[in-house]
């Protein structure tokens, strides 16, 4: 029977709320229990029952549970606990400080803190981090000073990459974590080849990368796959799937709502986590990391969250999504998950917190006082511009030394 | 000394380099156990082994990332993009990524990456086999823009790019693999006694940013790259007048001094490439030919290049600048 396409409407997807909408959310229907460990020389397909339900550890009542229990000790949990509470109220701090004028931009990682700092806190120090800019708590865990990031931000005379890249596009090789470039997902492509380096030279290194739901429609997020799984890079995969990127909805960038299985038909193992839950992620990379130590290849994971704030210190959220939306979001907060969980074992109370978080924001002011001794954002001083001509090359060549030579009279005259 | 056309000397210079740096690793759509599709990994594979000389998926775009990963943890990638027509998917990851990488981490991390691709036309290739995209990299800072014409040139130029720090565009005249080519396709001779054909087996480098005075002469300088060079020389003879024939050999940076020297002695220039006019390279150098030489200037600077149009097939050879066009465009210039 022949149709009519005549009434078909072309189809264009849209997100599940808009400002003045309820934002309703089922209940998520994934428990602890509901998964057992992989064999770590699983094939993709045996995967796919991790690829499409959810790995969880904190269940809804905080307790920790399951086969992907990693069993890491309180102070584990605390140290954790510690480094996302400090990369939030650093945020905030930051935050601030370019609403005063004293950032020229800020992007924070809020409701995301769990990812990048459990997944680094599971690797190896010689593992190295492929990060964009919403991974940046990975620093704390590889040791990075706020004074040196703080400097950054502002772009003063201590900013390590010399005022040259905008705030939160951090560079932090001594901590293996590689510069954050703008043009999302470039960098999840280039960690494969960064892997492959390592296993060339026979050197046990993991590389981990991340890129958005957004940027994973990107030919890179492709490429990235495909090399890894042909050539056995030991890579770990991330998708952070936060469901936003600034106003496009993640139905925008697959027509799947699952991201993890995506992996599967390049044969790489794939596995979906619990964005928000500190014990879970820590246990599928630790996973990962063994995987890809052994020799065994690539694991692909989607790392289910929720972009909580805005994309960036320019972006408005409620101009196209409930301005609420993130409380009745079911993934909860990563903090306070973690939390609650260390208190209902009985190793912290909420005197503790609060003690921890005026310690924290006391550090982190003190940093910012201490970052600005060496130059704000409205009086600089500021990296030297001749840093505008030095390493564009190793060497510069002469058609930059005779523009180095006419900057220098305008701006020395 | 041996005579190598330019295939051979590619594979000699990778070969050189593969025996002296452990760090040297080959890549690219067929160049593993085929040898590629011009056939200048040939054997290397076999010789190095699979983990140093491979075949990589169809992916221009994950080839450049995956040197760029390579490059910045401590390899020193060459890879190959099959037809420069054919780069365009990786141009995301050579402007942005490998060319800035550098700048952007403060120096903390850097990207020693060749990118070897086969360019321009004379091969009946169409405008998917033809194309000259030199312009579309001299534009970017951070990279370097090299084009070889001969079998000496081809390996002593390699040897420097895949030696250097910083990531180099490195573009071989696929008309000029197998012999040099003068501009009639009726009559291609083979590198078989060419005084450039004459390549050390051994390691030598021609540093980067150096031209080469291909022939020397008063009355005109004529500035080329690729395969124009050898276009260049038929059309000087052609033209009976005598010319300082440059072929510039490195783009970025290109050798002011060699240019500067030959202006103030000629007063007179003509320059020739395949790619189009507008915005081509060329268009660069009479720019700065006059900021930097027109007080020695007697007429002014001619271009013969390919036109502003898709590269053409069967008809090719009124597209691409021959020996007639080159040489009208030298006699003008002795006019006033």
């Amino acid at each position: 029977m022949a149709g009519d396409s005549s009434d078909i409407p072309l189809h264009i997807p849209d997100a599940p709320h808009r400002p003045g909408d309820e934002s309703e959310f089922t209940d998520w229907p994934w428990k602890p229990e509901d998964l057992g460990m992989l064999e770590m020389d699983c094939s993709a397909e045996e995967s796919s029952e991790h690829a499409t339900g959810l790995v969880r550890v904190l269940g809804d009542d905080n307790s920790a549970s399951g086969k992907w229990n990693p069993n890491l000790s309180p102070e584990d949990l605390k140290m954790g606990l510690e480094y996302m509470l400090r990369l939030r109220i650093f945020d905030d701090r930051m935050m601030k400080m370019q609403r005063t004028g004293k950032l020229s931009f800020y992007m924070r990682s809020f409701g995301e803190e769990a990812v990048a700092i459990a997944q680094t806190m599971a690797l190896e120090t010689q593992d190295w981090l492929f990060p964009t800019y919403r991974q940046p708590g990975a620093q704390f865990v590889r040791g990075r000073d706020m004074v040196s990031m703080i400097c950054h931000c502002i772009g003063n005379e201590e900013d390590n990459v010399k005022g040259r890249q905008m705030p939160v596009h951090y560079t932090y090789k001594e901590g293996r974590f590689i510069s954050v470039s703008s043009p999302v997902g470039t960098q999840f492509s280039q960690a494969v080849g960064v892997a492959l380096a390592s296993r060339y030279k026979n050197l046990d290194e993991v590389t981990i990368t991340w890129i958005g739901d957004g940027a994973s429609a990107e030919g890179d997020y492709h490429y990235a796959l495909n090399f890894a799984a042909i050539f056995k890079a030991p890579v770990i995969l991330n998708v952070v799937n936060n469901q936003w990127a600034i106003s496009t909805h993640s139905n925008f960038a697959s027509g799947l709502q699952n991201f993890a299985i995506r992996g599967i038909p390049y044969g790489i193992p794939s596995i979906r986590v619990d964005g928000n839950d500190f014990l879970a992620l820590f246990s599928v990379t630790r996973w990962a990391r063994e995987r890809a130590s052994m020799g065994l290849g690539p694991t692909h994971i989607e790392v289910l969250t929720y972009r909580a704030g805005a994309h960036s210190s320019s972006d408005d959220p409620s101009r196209y999504r409930p301005h609420d939306e993130n409380e009745y979001w079911p993934g909860g907060d990563p903090i306070d998950r973690l939390k609650d969980h260390l208190i209902s074992i009985g190793e912290w109370t909420e005197k503790d917190h609060d003690e921890l978080s005026e310690k924290l924001d006391s550090e982190v002011m003190g940093a910012y006082k201490e970052a600005v001794k060496f130059g704000d954002l409205a009086n600089g001083p500021y990296p030297s511009s001749d840093a505008i001509f030095t390493e564009v090359y190793e060497t510069p060549p002469w058609h930059l030394m005779e523009q180095w030579e006419e900057m220098k009279k305008w701006r020395d005259e | 000394m041996p005579n190598m056309n330019m295939v051979e000397s590619v594979n000699s210079a990778l070969d050189t380099m593969l025996s002296n740096d452990e760090d040297v690793i080959i890549f690219g759509e067929d160049v593993g156990y085929f040898g590629g599709v011009f056939r200048t990994s040939d054997g290397l594979q076999e010789k190095f082994g699979k983990h140093r000389v491979f075949d990589s998926p169809l992916s221009e775009g994950g080839i450049a990332a995956t040197a760029f990963g390579m490059g910045i943890n401590g390899l020193r990638p060459v890879v190959e993009i099959q037809f420069a027509d054919y780069i365009f998917p990786a141009y995301d990851q050579i402007v942005n990524e490998m060319a800035k990488v550098r700048h952007r981490s403060g120096g903390e991390f850097w990207c020693p990456v060749t990118i070897r691709t086969p360019a321009g036309g004379g091969i009946r290739g169409g405008h998917h086999h033809s194309q000259s995209p030199e312009a579309q990299f001299t534009h970017t800072p951070g990279l370097k823009v090299v084009y070889c014409s001969t079998p000496y040139n081809a390996k002593g130029l390699l040897i420097s790019a895949i030696e250097d720090n910083d990531p180099v565009i490195f573009f071989e005249p696929k008309r000029c693999y197998r012999g040099p080519f003068y501009g009639d396709p009726h009559n291609v001779p083979t590198w078989g006694g060419h005084p450039e054909a004459e390549v050390p087996e051994s390691h030598y480098s021609i540093p980067l940013g150096q031209a080469r005075l291909a022939l020397e002469g008063n009355d005109c300088t004529v500035i080329a790259w690729g395969a124009m060079v050898h276009v260049c020389e038929q059309a000087i003879k052609d033209s009976g007048i005598s010319c300082d024939l440059i072929d510039l050999q490195t783009l970025v940076p290109w050798d002011k001094e060699a240019i500067e020297e030959s202006i103030s002695k000629t007063g007179r220039c003509v320059i020739v490439h395949e790619a189009p006019k507008t915005s081509g390279f060329g268009a660069e150098m009479v720019a700065s030919i006059q900021e930097r030489c027109f007080w020695s200037l007697e007429s002014p600077i001619e271009r013969v290049t390919g036109w502003d149009t898709p590269f053409p097939h069967t008809t090719e050879w009124d597209y691409m600048p021959g020996p007639d066009r080159i040489a009208a465009a030298i006699a003008k210039t002795q006019e006033n």
